[in-house]
């Protein structure tokens, strides 16, 4: 039974903690106090919810205590700087809840989130700043997924804050004549939000499913506010090609399947319907950009009735262009996979090994991955166990670990 | 909220006096309430530094840190937040040949 409410609290942890955060900082202008009164929300719902039953909205419930947490917390406060807040606290209660700085947003979670991502933080600071406060990661889980040590993340976490604080970064979307500008930071948060739900970097299960929902959630809202801007469309059609493959992506034993041996009827037609039909109305704007080209590449799979139809010297192409507007070396990386696939493994090889001899991939699984799959298709097994060994050695999650023992295993064996 | 804004140049950036002149800047930010103080500073070859050093005054001639760029003025603005704090500076002349630093007054 208190299994269950356990499970209902943690529930409701993912989906209601970034809307108890973000609805308090407005309340209370307060990010650290927000926080707080939020955890506070949530250890008082472990407790009395088990006795008193789960109620029937749980997020205003959590919202609701949170606030008169903060209320008490001010009044104990009880300077005048506190004072004042507490004043600001219940006055802002008695707005209507849509009232949005522009009258064009209405989500607190979107306020949030543009202030996470305002430019006067730096880049890392506005992703990690999201992860905590809208999706509720652990220092440590954002600690992980960048690969810094916790301390690091703590210490980048409160800087960002007190800036937001003492330079006065408004907590609010920005204004019309801003709003294009912002919105590039905005879609790199929400992209790193859903690649962290999609191959969660922490933990023992391979897909964090409600992170990817949040992604996709904020990705709608934001779609929708700028209907004039094709990247948002972009990003929200490539969110979900990728999230209709979930189903497909692990097997029973919660293990990875690879994209070609995967049972394609698993994948969700509804999603890529509504992926592909959003890429289309993104293209016809005739702006691309990298989260349109990205898509066009999750399309060419999404659309392959099977992995030997897979247009490979189209997904080249398109990584090709997507190399040139983004210099990223895991860009690069997936390029290489692409041209082994279209042009056969020597080729990849070549770019791979270009790609290990630069360094700029150092301590990332999937380098010495991709590199291990190629050797033992070209027939090298002595390298590819070798860089098997060392992708293991340097993968996050269990699930990964087991897939590429299993290839190792193989290769082994074919030996 | 005040911000500082710290007014950076670097000289071997050969502009016109008209593209630097801050005057226009100056004017439309009276008008709009927004600049509450500020003025052009006589160049670093006019400055000491002063430290206090066991107890002795240890002068030297110069600024505090010897970089390429120097602060050739400032301005007190008194702005809603940092939003419009930053589209202060960027219409200020000096932000498309140097750089304003923003830097929000210790308020407390």
């Amino acid at each position: 039974m208190s299994a269950d409410v356990d499970a209902v609290v943690a529930d409701a942890f993912r989906n209601e903690w970034g809307r108890v955060v973000a609805t308090l900082i407005r309340m209370t202008g307060d990010w650290d106090l927000a926080e707080e009164c939020a955890q506070d929300a949530f250890a008082l719902a472990l407790e009395r919810w088990p006795r008193d039953g789960v109620p029937q909205r749980p997020g205003a419930w959590l919202t609701t205590t949170a606030r008169n947490r903060a209320l008490d917390r001010l009044r104990r406060g009880a300077t005048e700087a506190s004072k004042l807040r507490e004043t600001a606290v219940l006055w802002r209660t008695d707005e209507p809840e849509d009232d949005g700085d522009d009258g064009s947003v209405r989500d607190d979670r979107l306020r949030l989130i543009f202030t996470c991502c305002h430019p006067a933080l730096p880049l890392e600071a506005r992703v990690a700043l999201t992860l905590r406060t809208l999706a509720g990661l652990t220092t440590a889980e954002i600690a992980r997924a960048f690969m810094v040590a916790e301390p690091t993340m703590a210490k980048r976490l409160v800087r960002a804050k007190r800036k937001i604080r003492h330079a006065a970064i408004p907590y609010r979307v920005p204004p019309a004549h801003l709003l294009p500008e912002r919105t590039g930071g905005v879609l790199a948060v929400l992209y790193m939000l859903f690649n962290e739900g999609y191959a969660a970097t922490a933990g023992l299960d391979l897909v964090r499913g409600e992170l990817c929902t949040e992604a996709i959630r904020l990705a709608r809202s934001l779609a929708e506010l700028m209907p004039d801007e094709p990247e948002p469309l972009g990003l929200l059609a490539l969110m979900l090609l990728h999230h209709a493959r979930r189903a497909a992506r692990v097997d029973e034993a919660g293990d990875v399947v690879t994209l070609e041996d995967q049972d394609r009827t698993l994948w969700d037609t509804t999603e890529i319907d509504e992926g592909l039909g959003l890429l289309d109305a993104a293209l016809r704007h005739d702006r691309g950009g990298p989260y349109q080209l990205q898509a066009a590449i999750a399309a060419c799979h999404a659309t392959a009735k099977d992995a030997a139809h897979t247009d490979w010297a189209r997904i080249a192409r398109l990584y090709g262009r997507l190399a040139e507007l983004v210099p990223s070396a895991v860009v690069q990386l997936n390029r290489a996979v692409a041209v082994a696939m279209a042009d056969g493994p020597a080729a990849g090889l070549e770019l791979v090994d270009a790609l290990e001899a630069s360094g700029s991939l150092a301590g990332y699984h999937l380098l010495p991955a991709t590199r291990a799959d190629l050797l033992r298709r070209l027939e090298r097994p002595v390298e590819a166990v070798a860089a098997y060994r060392a992708a293991i050695e340097l993968a996050a999650t269990d699930a990964e670990r087991r897939y590429l023992a299993r290839r190792l295993a193989e290769t082994t064996g074919q030996r | 909220m005040r911000y500082m804004l710290l007014i950076c140049v670097d000289d071997s950036v050969r502009v016109s006096g008209e593209e630097r002149s801050p005057e226009p800047w100056v004017e439309e930010m009276q008008r709009r309430g927004v600049r509450r103080d500020g003025s052009r500073l006589r160049p670093v070859s006019d400055a000491t530094t002063v430290r206090l050093r066991g107890g002795e005054v240890v002068l030297s001639d110069g600024p505090f840190a010897e970089t390429k760029e120097h602060i050739a003025g400032y301005d007190i603005i008194e702005c809603e937040d940092l939003d419009e704090a930053i589209e202060v500076a960027s219409k200020h002349p000096v932000a498309s040949f140097g750089a304003i630093e923003v830097r929000p007054f210790w308020e407390e």
